[in-house]
């Protein structure tokens, strides 16, 4: 519990209205994304500047007081679930395009403006920001920066890390770290990389610089239907194989078509599995690709292929893959999205193994994927109201990211560990690694006070965990002492 | 090979003994001179695992680049951020020139010196970075404890993003002892084209294209010729030139290699500075002297200007200024950090190497 007197000097440091303490003000921002983690916060502030926050962060710090910080509260790892005696730290306000230099290819911002709000502002210019994550009408700049987010043009134009130049971030101790510039690099180590996608476990971001590309001059889809995923896995491989690098490439299977054509009628053929690849650039290098990508589909053997013919057609193909999740939410009354990536050749593997555990688990499965860069989103529907069923699902989903781990992949591609997928943590890391993820932590932020008990596990949490996973009789972490 | 040297960083890590870790040797001049015992990545080489069909290449540190250039040509795939050799024919150096100097063999730059140098060639702009392409690495700590960070999949957020920490650490966080990379297709067809102009109107050039929808893959300009690169399908890049227009370049691919691993005349000039800043940043006006690369954003510069002066100039420029070849300077060749900043930098060196044997000093004096 937060004292009054630390409650009434965190006012001193707002606006009237900048903090919240009544209930009916806090249970809001219970839950990010992942509704299935609540906790109700201690304290919500929301500054509308940097020096605000500053000031909010040198208290909790002289104070003691762990800090939470929260964008637009879109994630899906439950990165932004409130802690018990913690200040949520919420960055919506600071929502300013501060600059945008058309020559440079840059735009200067705050963390809370919303991701599609800069491609927006830059259109104008031809420009545009590359990374898309599904949720970019809403997310904010600053969680994107914050998990490394990636969206359905990863493949081609890479994720937040290789798209943003600089950012103004704060040490818990209220100290302005500058790091990368206005050039392609910066002297001293990548703090740019190691700060992208720290959860905010490190310092809190009050500024971001990104890069902004040119609009492609000409975007093509097509549609190929497969009678077998395994088939729709290694046309992927051939695709790459063949030379292109196509912008999007992704992969629904049966369920996941039925779902998407039910809800918005994008006009997809029945199949066991439907790749749609898009194509972008110069008019005349989309004509070849396009050929090209054709030809690959055909010879992979493709039951169906169809080229967008019009930029409506383009968009409704598009429109069922993106209303993919929204879709498979209406065939039960919740569903757990997953994130795990896989090499891609492992793909019809790891699709056959989720199809059996689904059967012995007893709950559906949709899969949707950005089958170009190997990250699989498997929706597993159940339906919290049954009794063990969501403790069902997480049991089932932790066990597909421990398979995407044992075929050489990773629990999380872009939606981050948060406090969700932290047990799996022990199964992608062993104990010197994960030793050293708190020591990283601890050269910024020594007395735990950013976003305590998020991302990285206790070594006795994946002690306790292995002694429940033992697998193939050997247990993970062998070397730790169990409690 | 991974066992005796995991012995010698604990023994030396005992003895509180430094190390100056060393591949092909191509790179000893950059950075600030190192002092200790050399250890090196030599017998450690060899590709481990490529998959095309993947886009993944992982190799040993000592691996050298030419080798793996070669493979991947092979398969017809690349490391799209052209990681300069700086090579054979051997580069003698102001600050290392005796050593250079009496090398009897070729130097062959490794996969090791690339990503600890975080280097990249003239595609950087366009294609991305060395630490772009970083999946995953596998290290030996200051301590002697192996670890290993990401892994060999496009996407990971999975923990801290130690693998790419790695890159331009210049071996002060550890010795990287195999690296997986994500690697591209190579262009269907490339043409270079020159334009006579003056370096104000080069640099906005430069900005202008980037800012369209062109197959650019690099841009140089020096002594009043810029020289644009475009990769991509041939009716595309056909498209592109009749667009530009300029004057097409013949044996391009020695233009953009030689400029890549500083094999002309004007880089043997010394002490030579490279400047990175914002890319439409006007001509610095600091001599004629001058190779710009990076769509304006790197500028090479043979200038006796003090190290403040040109520190100075990059950091007006939104960039940093690094003694590239020449004299030692007492503060480091790199651009100094803030002091949170080089706090932070010491912080994570002692969690890395708490008795600073790694390359003591190579990256900053301090550490």
């Amino acid at each position: 519990m937060l004292s009054p007197v630390f409650l009434s000097r965190l006012r001193a440091l707002l606006p009237a209205h900048g903090v919240l303490h009544e209930r009916e003000d806090l249970v809001p921002f219970e839950s990010d994304g992942l509704s299935a983690y609540r906790n109700v916060p201690d304290v919500v502030v929301l500054p509308e500047d940097e020096a605000q926050v500053v000031a909010v962060l040198k208290l909790c710090h002289a104070e003691q007081v762990a800090v939470v910080a929260r964008g637009a509260g879109t994630g899906l790892a439950a990165g932004a679930l409130p802690v018990d005696g913690a200040v949520l730290l919420v960055l919506a306000k600071l929502g300013r395009i501060k600059a945008i230099d058309p020559l440079a290819r840059t735009a200067v911002v705050e963390p809370g403006v919303r991701n599609l709000a800069i491609s927006e502002a830059v259109a104008p210019h031809g420009l545009y920001y590359a990374p898309d994550p599904s949720s970019q009408i809403a997310c904010s700049i600053g969680g994107n920066v914050a998990e490394n987010s990636g969206g359905v043009h990863c493949l081609k134009y890479g994720l937040t890390v290789h798209n943003i130049l600089k950012l103004r971030a704060w040490t818990i101790d209220g100290q302005l770290l500058e790091i990368g510039s206005d050039a392609l690099d910066a002297p001293g180590y990548d703090l740019l990389a190691l700060l992208t996608g720290s959860e905010g476990m490190l310092a809190v971001i009050t500024e971001i610089t990104v890069k902004l590309l040119p609009r492609p001059e000409r975007a093509q889809v097509m549609l190929a239907a497969f009678d077998d995923v395994a088939k729709a896995g290694a046309a992927v491989g051939n695709i790459i194989a063949a030379g292109v690098l196509p912008a999007g490439l992704e992969m629904m299977d049966r369920l996941a078509i039925q779902a998407a054509e039910a809800f918005v009628h994008a006009g997809y053929p029945m199949a066991e599995a439907l790749l749609l690849c898009e194509v972008d650039g110069v008019n005349e290098e989309v004509s070849a690709d396009i050929h090209t990508v054709r030809e690959v589909l055909a010879a992979s053997g493709a039951t169906g292929i169809r080229t967008a013919e019009s930029e409506a057609q383009r968009l409704k193909f598009w429109a069922g893959r993106k209303a993919a999740f929204p879709a498979v939410g209406r065939l039960a009354p919740d569903y757990y999205c997953m994130d795990g990536t896989i090499p891609r050749a492992q793909l019809p593997h790891v699709l056959r193994r989720i199809g059996e555990m689904s059967a012995q688990f007893g709950l559906a499965v949709a899969n949707v994927f950005h089958a170009g860069d190997g990250n699989l989103h498997p929706l597993i529907l159940y339906d919290a109201n049954q009794p063990g069923e969501l403790e069902k699902a997480e049991t089932f989903g932790g066990r597909i990211l421990e398979l995407c781990v044992e075929v050489g992949g990773a629990i999380t591609g872009e939606h981050g560990v948060g406090l969700e997928k932290i047990n799996q943590m022990c199964a992608q890391f062993a104990a010197p690694e994960l030793a050293r993820f708190h020591e990283v932590k601890a050269a910024f932020d020594p007395g735990k006070l950013l976003n305590p008990g998020k991302a990285v596990p206790e070594l006795h949490r994946c002690a306790e965990w292995g002694a429940m996973h033992v697998h193939a009789g050997r247990l993970p972490h062998p070397e730790l002492p169990r409690f | 090979m991974l066992d005796s040297l995991i012995e010698r960083i604990r023994a030396a890590h005992e003895n509180h003994a430094p190390l100056v870790i060393e591949g092909g040797g191509s790179k000893r001049f950059y950075g600030n001179a190192g002092a200790g015992e050399v250890l090196s990545t030599r017998s450690l080489a060899g590709v481990v695992d490529y998959q095309p069909r993947e886009l993944v290449l992982t190799a040993r540190a000592g691996t050298p680049l030419a080798d793996i250039d070669a493979l991947l040509a092979g398969e017809n795939q690349m490391l799209a951020f052209e990681p300069p050799h700086f090579g054979s024919p051997p580069q003698p150096s102001r600050t290392w020139g005796e050593r250079a100097a009496v090398t009897p063999e070729p130097i062959h730059a490794t996969l090791g010196g690339a990503l600890a140098t975080g280097l990249s060639g003239p595609r950087r702009p366009y294609a991305g970075a060395a630490r772009d392409f970083v999946l995953g690495v596998r290290i030996i700590d200051g301590t002697g404890q192996p670890l290993r960070f990401g892994g060999q999949v496009i996407k990971n957020v999975a923990g801290y993003d130690v693998s790419r920490l790695m890159v331009g650490a210049l071996g002060t966080l550890g010795l990287v002892t195999e690296v997986s990379l994500k690697v591209l297709p190579r262009p269907a067809e490339e043409l270079a084209l020159q334009f006579e102009l003056d370096e104000a109107a080069a640099i906005v050039k430069m900005n202008e294209w980037a800012g369209q929808p062109l197959p650019l893959s690099a841009t140089s300009w020096h002594a009043g010729v810029l020289t644009v690169r475009l990769s991509g399908a041939a009716p595309a890049v056909r498209a592109a030139h009749a667009k530009l227009g300029g004057e097409v370049l013949g044996d391009a691919a020695a233009f953009w290699q030689r400029l890549r691993d500083h094999v002309t005349p004007f880089f043997d000039r010394r002490p030579l500075w490279r400047l990175a800043v914002k890319p439409s940043t006007p001509p610095l006006g600091l001599g004629e002297a001058q190779w710009i690369e990076w769509g304006g954003a790197l500028r090479w510069l043979a200038s006796e200007h003090p190290a403040a002066t040109l520190r100075a100039a990059a950091s007006a420029a939104g960039g940093h200024a690094t003694s590239f070849r020449g004299d030692a300077l007492h503060d480091g060749v790199f651009t100094p950090l803030t002091p949170a900043m080089l706090a932070v930098h010491r912080a994570l060196k002692l969690r890395f190497d708490p008795r600073g044997i790694l390359n003591r000093g190579r990256l900053y004096p301090e550490f």
